[in-house]
């Protein structure tokens, strides 16, 4: 058979593979924490908070944790998307030279590689230096800068792709290069915006390492941000060291939620990009 | 050729365009005459674009172009770098080969430019300013019940009046006009040269085109480049009837393009 046949087909094979085993380990893990789960999620579980020292035991739901989750992501990926867009759109080589442009993408790049366990000792450093205690605020600090590279470098890429000639349009038309980036290379690159924002969010939803130390865990839905607070990721951590197989159970429902939440979020942005993407150009 | 000097537009003096040290524009100087149509002329790869881009700036917007000379623009040397680029914009419209419309709708494509320059214009008036721009492209009765639609609706040509209608919104003097037509279709071509005929009572027209029947329909003026130089200028009606140079006449024969 000829060569050039056998080679389109294997790599047909390779692809349906592929396919097969991306989805298939999402559809392992959503079956497996929903078996695990199903038992636990009950109304009380999302309607109180918890009631037990720490949650070492059986007592209360973890509504604390997913409204100490919320508190802690929205914030911070609003202040990461706040920071990154100002500087994916600097990073445009109509303000920045491409060679600083190119050392700041390395360093971000780093930084996005960098395990979150170590923004979360770095954030608790200065935490102590300053003399300050385990609160929201410092979850959201490390979050914040655990989002940053990731939401920046994302936005930078697909703000990369706006054509050339829709900025030079945009400049003959007398637009300043602030109003430019701002106004015309935003809306144009807002798919890939929004994706970025997802993607920062979807991490720093379900990040522990970064605040485990920080956000000192509460029974009680955290009354302003110098209150401790708990959150999904280090609850589920928590619960899942115990060895009582009703709190494991727990643990894996708090798993459950923290999916249908990213789920959530991610589906209604979806909806959100195509209301406001029937502008841009293709 | 002399032309009284209070009928130039746009003058250069030296010209000169580096871009990653190569040598792009070589000593230019030529006298583009104002309220009519000049054809700059050339095989590709000459430099008609370089030159055109230099008219309002957009050069500098890469990196690694070095430009030295002058281009006076009513008695201002618009390479003066104490100068506002937005501004030196906002009097040469362009229109590039390729339409772009704004990311927004027919409307705000033709809205942005007058707003962004008059932010205090009450809404009324702007909408009556869109309207007449759209009138004037002849774009107004093909699509005034699809006002706010996404720009990117619209056919290729149709939107490449848009630009045009958004270009002369923001009122500039010159328009710089890259192969307008290279990407339309012949009908909606041939609407574009109707147009610039007709905005030249108004406007200087700057008309690059690799198209030498295009020049001959429509230029008044001709400026002729060749690697870089200018190697012939003049009305048109000499240049094409007439030529001086051994090279213009090589390229007017198509022995080199």
């Amino acid at each position: 058979m000829n060569k050039r046949v056998i080679e389109e087909g294997v790599f047909e094979i390779l692809m349906i593979l592929s396919l097969v085993f991306v989805l298939g380990s999402l559809i392992i893990i959503i079956s497996l924490v929903l078996y695990h789960g199903a038992p636990a999620i009950t109304v009380e579980m999302l309607t109180q908070t918890s009631s037990s020292r720490l949650y070492t035991g059986r007592g209360g739901g973890i509504l604390n944790a997913i409204v100490g989750s919320i508190l802690l992501a929205i914030p911070a990926t609003l202040l990461a998307f706040m920071v990154g867009l100002t500087v994916a759109l600097f990073l445009q080589s109509d303000f920045t030279h491409p060679q600083l442009a190119n050392s700041v993408r390395f360093i971000l790049d780093i930084l996005w590689g960098t395990p979150s366990i170590i923004y979360g000792v770095f954030c608790m450093v200065i935490m102590f230096i300053l003399g300050s205690t385990t609160s929201l605020l410092w979850g959201i600090i490390a979050l914040t800068l655990l989002e940053i590279p990731i939401i920046t470098r994302y936005m930078d890429e697909t703000i990369s792709m706006v054509p050339h000639g829709l900025k030079e349009s945009a400049y003959s038309l007398g637009l300043t290069k602030v109003e430019t980036a701002f106004k015309i290379v935003r809306k144009q690159a807002l798919p890939g915006i929004i994706a970025g924002v997802l993607l920062g969010l979807g991490r720093g939803i379900g990040d522990a390492a970064s605040i485990v130390f920080l956000i000192g865990e509460s029974n009680s839905i955290p009354s302003s941000f110098d209150s401790p607070t708990s959150a999904l990721p280090t609850m589920i951590f928590n619960l899942y060291s115990q060895p009582d197989p009703y709190v494991r159970q727990k643990a894996y429902a708090a798993a459950f939620i923290l999916l249908i939440i990213v789920l959530i979020i991610s589906v209604a942005s979806r909806i959100l990009t195509k209301r406001l993407t029937k502008h841009i150009i293709k | 050729m002399t032309t009284p000097s209070n009928n130039i537009q746009i003058e250069t003096r030296n010209l000169d365009v580096y871009y990653n040290k190569q040598y792009i524009l070589k000593n230019i100087n030529i006298k583009i005459p104002s309220k009519q149509i000049t054809a700059i002329i050339g095989p590709s790869g000459c430099g008609k674009t370089t030159l055109l881009k230099s008219f309002n700036r957009l050069l500098e917007i890469q990196d690694n172009v070095r430009i030295s000379g002058e281009i006076i623009v009513d008695g201002v040397n618009i390479l003066n770098p104490n100068l506002n680029t937005p501004d030196i914009r906002k009097k040469m419209g362009m229109l590039s080969q390729k339409p772009y419309p704004l990311p927004m709708s027919i409307f705000d494509n033709v809205a942005y430019g007058i707003r962004i320059h008059d932010k205090k214009k009450p809404k009324n008036e702007v909408a009556e300013k869109v309207q007449h721009y759209l009138e004037e492209v002849g774009l107004w009765n093909e699509i005034k019940d699809r006002l706010h639609d996404p720009a990117t609706q619209l056919s290729v040509g149709q939107q490449q009046r848009l630009c045009l209608a958004r270009a002369i919104a923001v009122e500039p003097e010159v328009l710089l006009c890259d192969e307008p037509t290279s990407a339309l279709d012949p009908i909606a071509a041939q609407q574009i040269e109707k147009l610039l005929l007709k905005l030249k009572r108004n406007y200087t027209v700057v008309l690059v085109t690799h198209t030498l029947r295009q020049a001959k329909r429509l230029a008044d003026y001709v400026v002729f480049l060749y690697f870089g130089m200018v190697i012939e200028q003049g009305p048109a009606y000499e240049f094409f009837n007439n030529p001086k140079n051994p090279e213009s006449i090589a390229y007017l024969n198509g022995e080199i393009s």
